[in-house]
């Protein structure tokens, strides 16, 4: 995949050690924030100082050298709860992006390789879920499953599963053609064994490209809902759980400063990361 | 051409329908039970207060009839009675419209004019400070989270520096001046009401500058390459060889091309809006539909996230059309698929 990245019209005289085309400095900070942000989800319990959950000092106490990002309402280090965010924010993302791949990819599949009636009511389908705006219809799911993060985590997967049966079903039409595929039916292969083994490997590119771009605006949504009451709960240190605690605590700014930051450089991340991706599986599409 | 836009007209209807019908879908799905909402905690254990309140509410009929009943309903303008206010949620609806749109106007007169001029200036001073300035402005707009963003922007503006006021559509001491068109600048405007006027539109210049940067970020770019596409044309060349201006060289002539793309992303940047709206309102105590869905959702106001819903769907799908239609008028050379 990397050759594809070399132009290949302008014989450019490149030292082996060059990295590749697309590895431009952004992509590098993308990964550096998102491996910052997972090695904190991971080990954070290990080596902060004070508990999310317990009191670690005066309420409302601005920043200091104790307090990094000062003490919330309850007296709560904001620093650690920050940190502790990530163990939320980062799984949920993965999950809602991975079943909704799973889900949109699956039946845009079948819809782009089976046409006709199949296709005409999944792509309606997807059409009617794409009218809505993404975060009423969030909200509206989460409201009648209830309110907490696993609710919220499945209204995050109904509105974001239909992009990728679209792109999918885009992917399945444009291959369903190829001489390999016509190739294989002629060898008698089954046609769940075309469309898996021949169709779908070719297929993934645009997917994966969104899906990365998507974890960061899950992350985005997932906080949304938190901030507007209908995700995480209190106690939970959940960044967009903490802005809402800020917006209350209004004057003392730091509250929310901690977990604005950390969802905002969650985004970038992923977005850096995803348009790294994007140039590396289609160097024409570079801006 | 005609015949698209025709074959669109007929999709609309249809969308809705599926749109309605999932919402009502979704408020038959609920786990929380919409009674103990109405009558009250306390009174759930009085047999009759209950029976009373399902009947008022159409929750003793069977799901197919109460559907039939709510599409009829909705086609006569009704979309049901909020359970929290206890008016129909149209009415509660008309009454926010005037301040969400006043907000989103703002916003978009913010993303169109900010983005263009960014976009064009970043285009001519390609690669210098100010194209990076621009680039960074446009990528923190699509990724900042504006109940964030507005909760600093507010400490910083209204709370330390003190140039802005604080949240709110008007000072809770001024009279709102005399409905005409809803809209508080333009009302006290026209009722002569110069301190309304005033205080109504610096008001609005913070939450229409959180909620307009994420459309000011989409158009930076889209104009920004747009123009670099443009300016690298031969009749760019050729206007520079006739000896035109680089400001007409710029506004004239690469900038109206340029236009034709972002005509569309400003269609469809009413999305961000939509979706900003509900937050940003929530962040400034915008008494708008944005704060009016928070409020009902969080009280499980079934009725009214629901006709939130509906009408959000609504406004979603004609913006999308109007965009097609206008994207085609203003390119002769698309033909809508």
């Amino acid at each position: 995949m990397t050759d594809a990245a070399i132009p290949t019209t302008t014989p450019v005289v490149r030292s082996r050690r060059m990295r590749p085309q697309w590895l431009t400095l952004p992509v590098i900070i993308g990964f550096a924030i998102i491996a910052f942000w997972v090695v904190v989800a991971v080990t954070v319990p290990l080596w902060t100082p004070y508990d999310p959950l317990m009191i670690a000092g005066r309420r409302l106490q601005a920043p200091s050298m104790a307090h990094w990002l000062g003490t919330d309402a309850l007296g709560r280090d904001v620093l650690v709860r920050t940190l502790y965010g990530a163990r939320y924010s980062l799984p949920i993302a993965v999950i809602v992006v991975a079943v909704a791949v799973a889900i949109g990819s699956a039946l845009g599949a079948i819809a782009g390789y089976l046409g006709g009636l199949v296709d005409s009511v999944i792509m309606r389908f997807v059409d009617v879920t794409l009218a809505f705006p993404p975060i009423l219809l969030a909200m509206a799911v989460t409201a009648a499953l209830g309110p907490g993060l696993d609710n919220a985590a499945i209204a995050m997967v109904a509105v974001s599963w239909p992009v990728y049966a679209r792109l999918m079903r885009a992917q399945v039409l444009s291959l369903r053609g190829r001489e390999h595929v016509e190739a294989a039916i002629a060898a008698g292969a089954s046609r769940p064994r075309v469309l898996i083994r021949h169709i779908l490997p070719l297929a993934w590119s645009p997917t994966l490209v969104n899906a990365t771009m998507d974890l960061g605006q899950i992350v985005l949504l997932a906080a949304s809902l938190s901030f507007i009451g209908l995700g995480a709960l209190p106690p939970t240190p959940e960044w967009g759980q903490m802005i809402s605690e800020g917006a209350v605590h209004f004057y003392s700014w730091w509250i929310a400063f901690g977990p604005g930051m950390a969802i905002l450089s969650m985004v970038l991340g992923f977005s850096f990361v995803g348009d790294g991706l994007r140039d590396l599986f289609d160097p024409r599409s570079g801006t | 051409m005609l015949r698209t836009i025709v074959r669109r007209l007929i999709a609309v209807p249809l969308l809705l329908l599926g749109v309605v019908t999932i919402a009502f879908l979704l408020s038959n799905m609920t786990k929380g039970d919409p009674l103990v909402a109405i009558v009250g905690e306390r009174q759930m254990t009085n047999p009759e207060v209950v029976a009373a309140a399902k009947a008022r509410w159409g929750l003793d009929r069977p799901l197919p009839e109460r559907y039939l009943v709510y599409v009829g309903n909705l086609l006569s303008g009704d979309l049901g009675t909020s359970f929290r206010t206890k008016r129909p949620v149209a009415q509660d609806l008309m009454v926010r419209l005037p301040a969400t749109l006043e907000l989103v106007i703002a916003a978009m007169i913010v993303g169109i004019v900010g983005g263009i001029s960014l976009g064009v200036a970043a285009a001519h001073f390609r690669d210098k400070g100010m194209d990076h300035a621009a680039r960074v402005l446009a990528l923190l707009g699509s990724s900042v989270p504006v109940f964030w963003s507005g909760l600093l922007m507010l400490y910083v503006f209204s709370v330390l520096l003190g140039w802005l006021p604080g949240p709110g559509r008007l000072d809770p001491r001024m009279a709102a001046p005399p409905a005409v068109t809803g809209f508080y600048t333009v009302d006290a405007l026209l009722a002569g009401d110069w301190p309304a006027f005033v205080d109504a539109a610096r008001r609005l210049v913070l939450p229409a500058i959180v909620l307009g940067w994420a459309v000011l970020g989409i158009i930076t770019r889209l104009v920004r390459a747009s123009m670099l596409d443009v300016l690298g044309q031969d009749y760019i060349l050729a206007a520079r060889s006739k000896g035109a201006t680089e400001r007409r060289v710029l506004f004239n002539h690469a900038l109206r091309n340029a236009m034709i793309p972002t005509l569309t992303i400003i269609g469809f940047s009413f999305a961000y809006l939509i979706t900003g709206a509900v937050l940003t309102e929530a962040v400034f105590s915008w008494p708008g539909i944005g704060t009016y869905a928070v409020d009902a959702a969080r009280a499980l106001d079934y009725p009214a996230i629901i006709g939130v819903t509906i009408v959000g769907g609504a406004a979603f799908l004609l913006t999308n059309l109007v965009t097609d239609v206008a994207y085609a008028l203003a390119d002769p050379r698309v033909k809508l698929g």
